[in-house]
């Protein structure tokens, strides 16, 4: 064979310097994502990148009963404990309570105390090296007196919260309604997953106190839980953002135990701790999305209208409280769904099961209940042969419409518009007409095959289908709950005359280091690069509020737009020329100057939390999904080919990073639909690793299209309303209608696992009622990607 | 908590032997199986490792008179590029495919899927419906292995302490068409539930199979083959009725477990219904 002799020289080979990027074919981000060329090239540093010298490392004993008492620790006289630090309970030197809504989970389980579930934290190791730390871990026994532990929801007798909303009268509606149906729909756990595993580092300081910095969402959750735990002061307790990896709410509330537990083996240790997870420990024991079982009783007119709803919310809390009662709370306020209806009554509830605790998980307790409610009316559409599309028509929230607290919804009111922008640009209609049209053969006939086969051999392989589903979101805090936290944002104008953020509004990943700025500059008139963010430190930034419920564009940008428009304002009437001209003369003539600017409670809205009446939030965004699946007959595999989403976010501060939210968020839902399950046995978690708990990959991931629907919130100087946990709260139900639409099956319980569709085609009857009219043929299949 | 374990990297296979013959060490091809295990979590990590990359021996993928022979370092991208590999062992190629994604199959190894004997290694069905043969090398020499002979309990192979997988030979057989399914739990980096490599020869005489295999992963703690399904397909042409019986034979045929992938129920009743697809596509019905 002849040689290859005429060769194409090869590109050069480029260079990239740590921390910069080139020039890509990606859609142009302007401005760029601040943080973003650092993560890019691996420069960024997360917490376990960052050296602290001399730091020793800590690790957690944990328990191995669901429940039990806690009898005693044994340290193996044989192992030399000279060079490792353990704490116990008898350690702490404040109040043995996490902070949180309720003081009911301890730091460590005391000797004698009650272990309420498989993961729970009973003591401390620190060592100068992992290899010390793994032999003393072998070297401690935990000795327990097993308790009977209780794992369903339903059968707790311990309540965290319960909740009731009314409105009308349900029980006459019923009578009245033309149909009546009834549906009960459960969901598991979902795990955040972020790529970074929780992580803390603790150093001891002179006065007492203590620094710790790590992977977090909310700095002053963490100073409370440090204050509380250690027995410090607002000063001694410091608490730093390093780099973060993703929290999607798993960095709300559980950082505090990380950074207590690392504070305590730091102090006894008197050198800094670095606690950091492997995926194992993360996944077993920190906290996941609330399972749920809800019950829905609805009563329709016969064109389709929702006259009652009665709706039951159970949701599992796991051993302790921690969020559990706002989760909820944002549950039962979000589950009938965006649709007026007059009479209603809910009732939610929330019980203890000795598992490890639940927490916040983007969407907080709507896209529970959301699954059921969208998947529920999806059904009423089915049972009186309306299209989905229509039937929401027909109910959504118009301007004016009361909910079921006596929310009259009097602005920004987009379900209408997400809705027919969704269909609109999905085809939805005529895709299920087609669908309808064709009768697709779920039957198995017509192949030759041996029909009626127990094992359903001989149908076509794959099955298409469609399905939509709507959804609303209460932008910020639930209630009364911005005014409480009365969050304070600041800027500044340094002596040097640089513009300084100052927010405890932490960059997980979703972009607020890069659109805080933007909207300052925007008010101040100059480029967004001149506005610079300072660390989220608690020594330096006041405490703008968690990192949460969709508020910081939202709240934390309103706070700055104001706190912009009076600097800019007092900065020209001292100067008279423009702002972008005299801010550096002003500060050099000047000296510092800062402003704080605190949350005043939106005009004309009231909540009242004991009677749940009144405006649950200030405002709501809305969004509509319509996904289209291909699902494998033979194995019940369903692959999500194509999903349209249409969000409403009142006003869209940055379209790359707010399209970014829609396709992580809309994957995430997916995954909640389709494979993330949580499997448990004797309250422990089996599957707590990578390769067993399994989210979607890029191969699994369906082409998104994303619409961005802009109906602005007066409340916001900027419009804006909460988009983060929006399109977490409508993928589910719309890939699950999906499945429905294409075999005939509602699966009502997530994750629509491959086991569960084929379970439900065995048990229905796998052949879909012939339709009138068919004619055209089904497009085919495209071949699985 | 990882903490590496002293590694050696021979250059010869001969020194390879030697260290083998020395005493307890563990050989390390791409590492994608034990590097998993260097974290300790899943059990005690290796004391000492033997580095295989470098011994150029175990490469190559080549035709020896009626034979198609790997090495046991070929990685799944070297299969998946090989015009010998898509031409006589397809199915090989097809489940090379399917395993982790890119950044494993540059590394992982034909050898260490077939040593690591996990029931659900998406080659080893393969290696058992074609009827490969493994050859163990050591200090004392070679010795051939049938596949069927491989695997003798759940995550154990025939292979003795000291020896090393060296090579894989296929036999070639005129006219053998061979095909492979696996169904895991999404669409990459993903373990199997199912796993199912089915060969055959088909005749010219009227479409009949003969020296049918069908080769079985993640249903038992080792592959398996499941002959009686073997038997009602052998000398039998790929028709409805066939394909329902040695559906229903196959379902009978499986005893698989429930575990934190999937069901045993879900796992005979998909078995069953991909052999009956397999067979259905091949039939061209
Ligand atoms: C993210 C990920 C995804 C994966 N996906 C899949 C998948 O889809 N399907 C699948 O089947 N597997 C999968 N695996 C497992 C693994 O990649 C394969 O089993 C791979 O073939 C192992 O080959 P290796 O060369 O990396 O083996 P190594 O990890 O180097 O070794 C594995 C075992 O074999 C022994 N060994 C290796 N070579 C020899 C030899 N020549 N002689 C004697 N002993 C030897 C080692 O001592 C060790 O016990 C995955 C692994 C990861 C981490």
């Amino acid at each position: 064979m002849a040689e290859v002799t005429t060769r194409t020289a090869p590109p050069a080979p480029v260079l990239v310097e740590p921390g910069t990027i080139l020039p890509g074919r990606a859609r142009g981000a302007v401005p760029l994502r601040r943080e973003g060329p650092s993560k890019l090239t691996g420069a960024a540093r997360y917490t376990d990148d960052l050296v602290v010298p001399g730091a020793w490392y800590g690790a957690t004993i944990r328990s191995t009963d669901a429940r039990a008492r806690f009898s005693a620790l044994d340290l193996d006289p044989a192992f030399d404990w000279s060079s490792v630090v353990v704490v116990t309970a008898a350690d702490i030197p404040g109040e043995n309570i996490v902070s949180s809504i309720k003081a009911d989970q301890p730091i460590l389980v005391p000797l004698g105390g009650e272990i309420q579930h498989h993961a729970e934290p009973l003591a401390l190791l620190a060592a100068p090296d992992r290899a010390t730390l793994r032999a003393a871990r072998k070297a401690v026994r935990v000795r327990t007196e097993p308790l009977p532990p209780v794992f369903d929801p339903l059968e707790s007798d311990h309540v965290f919260a319960a909740y009731e909303i009314a409105a009308g009268d349900p029980s006459a509606a019923f009578a009245a309604a033309d149909l009546v149906l009834e549906g009960e729909y459960r969901v598991g756990h979902q795990e955040q997953l972020y790529i970074e595993n929780q992580a803390m580092i603790a150093v001891p300081e002179d006065d007492g106190g203590v620094t710790v910095t790590g992977s977090l969402q909310c700095p002053y959750y963490v100073h409370s839980a440090l204050k509380l735990g250690l027995g410090l002061d607002d000063r001694e307790a410091r608490v730093v953002q390093a780099e973060t990896g993703g929290g999607f709410g798993g960095k709300e509330e559980y950082p505090s135990v990380v950074a207590l537990h690392a504070s305590l083996l730091a102090g006894k240790a008197k050198r800094p701790v670095r606690m950091i997870y492997d995926r194992h420990e993360d996944i077993a024991a920190t906290t996941k999305r609330h399972p749920a079982i809800v019950r829905h009783r609805t009563g329709v007119t016969h064109d389709g209208r929702l006259i009652a709803q009665e709706i039951e919310v159970v949701m599992d809390g796991g051993a302790y409280c921690t969020l559990t009662p706002v989760v909820l709370s944002r549950g039962a306020l979000h589950a009938g769904g965006p649709y007026r209806c007059p009479n209603v009554r809910i009732r939610a509830r929330a019980t203890r099961t000795n598992t490890p605790p639940n927490g916040a998980f983007r969407g907080f307790g709507a896209p529970q209940v959301e699954f059921a409610a969208e998947t529920h009316l999806n059904r009423i559409a089915e049972a009186l042969g309306l299209s989905p599309l229509e039937i929401r028509r027909r109910n959504i929230y118009q301007l004016g419409d009361t909910t079921p607290t006596g929310q009259v919804l009097r602005e920004s009111v987009a379900a209408g518009e997400v809705l027919e922008r969704a269909a609109e640009a999905s085809e939805f209609e005529r895709l299920r007409v087609q669908r309808v049209a064709a009768g697709q053969d779920r039957s198995g006939t017509g192949t030759g095959a041996a029909s009626g086969s127990a094992l359903l051999t001989g149908r076509e392989r794959f099955a298409s289908g469609v399905g939509l589903a709507l959804a609303w979101h209460g932008a910020g805090f639930t209630g009364t709950g911005e005014v409480k936290l009365a969050s304070v944002a600041a800027l500044e104008l340094t002596g040097e005359g640089a513009i300084r953020i100052l927010t405890a509004s932490t960059e997980m990943g979703q972009g607020s280091k890069t659109i805080l700025p933007q909207l300052v500059a925007e008010v101040l008139g100059v480029p967004a690069e001149w506005v610079e963010a300072a660390a989220q430190d608690t020594a330096v930034v006041p405490d703008s509020g968690p990192t949460v419920a969709s508020r910081t564009s939202m709240v934390v940008g309103g706070l700055l737009i104001k706190a912009a428009q009076r600097l800019r304002a007092e900065v020209e009437s001292a100067t008279g020329g423009s702002f972008a001209a005299t801010y550096r003369d002003f500060a050099h003539s000047h000296g510092p100057r800062r402003i704080d600017q605190r949350f005043e409670p939106y005009p004309d809205t009231a909540f009242d939390d004991e009677t749940y009446r009144g405006d649950a939030y200030p405002a709501f965004s809305w969004a509509a999904c319509v996904a289209r699946v291909d699902v494998d007959l033979d194995t019940g595999e369903v692959l999500v080919r194509d999903v349209v989403a249409a969000d409403d976010v009142g006003r869209v501060i940055h379209p790359v990073l707010a399209e970014g939210q829609v396709e992580g968020g809309t994957l995430q839902a997916v995954g909640y639909a389709t494979i993330e399950e949580i499997k448990l046995r004797d309250g422990r978690y089996l599957n707590d690793r990578l390769a067993t708990y399994v989210i979607p990959t890029a191969l699994d991931a369906p082409r998104i299209t994303t619409i961005l629907v802009e109906a602005p919130f007066s409340g916001a100087p900027h419009g804006a309303k909460g988009l983060g946990e929006l399109p977490m709260d409508v993928g589910a139900p719309a890939v699950v209608a999906a499945i429905a639409d294409a075999t005939g099956a509602w699966i009502t319980d997530l994750p629509a696992s491959p086991e569960r569709i084929l379970a439900a085609l065995a048990d229905a009857p796998a052949v879909a009622p012939p339709r009138a009219g068919a004619s055209e043929p089904a497009p085919p299949p495209e071949p699985g990607r | 908590m990882p903490v590496e374990p002293p590694i050696t990297s021979p250059r010869t296979l001969a020194d390879a032997y030697a260290q083998l013959a020395e005493g307890p060490v563990t050989p390390i091809a791409g590492g994608t199986d034990l590097m998993v295990s260097l974290t300790g979590e899943l059990g005690e990590p290796p004391e000492r490792m033997l580095d295989l990359w470098h011994l150029d021996e175990l490469r190559g993928i080549a035709l020896d008179g009626d034979s198609l022979v790997l090495g046991a370092l070929t990685t799944y991208t070297d299969l998946r590029r090989s015009s010998l590999c898509r031409e006589h062992v397809p199915a090989l190629v097809e489940a090379a495919a399917t395993i982790g994604a890119a950044q494993i199959q540059n590394r992982g190894t034909i050898g260490g899927n077939a040593v690591n004997a996990s029931p659900a290694g998406d080659t080893l069905p393969v290696l058992l419906a074609l009827d490969a043969t493994l050859v163990c090398g050591s200090v004392r020499g070679e010795r051939d292995v049938p596949a069927t002979a491989f695997w003798p309990g759940y995550r154990r192979t025939a292979l003795a302490p000291d020896e090393l997988l060296v090579r894989i030979r296929f036999p070639l057989v005129a006219g053998r068409a061979s095909r492979f399914r696996k169904v895991g739990t999404r669409r990459a980096q993903s373990i199997s539930k199912v796993v199912m490599a089915l060969a055959y020869c088909a005749g010219t005489d009227g479409g009949l199979w003969t020296d049918v295999r069908l080769a079985l992963g993640s249903v038992a703690p080792t592959p398996i083959r499941a002959s009686a399904t073997e038997a009602v397909l052998e000398g039998r042409p790929p028709i409805p009725a066939i394909a329902e019986l040695a559906a229903e034979t196959l379902a009978a045929e499986l005893h698989p477990i429930d575990d934190v992938r999937s069901t045993a129920e879900y796992r005979r009743v998909v078995s069953a219904r991909v052999l009956h697809r397999l067979i259905r596509e091949a039939g061209g019905w």
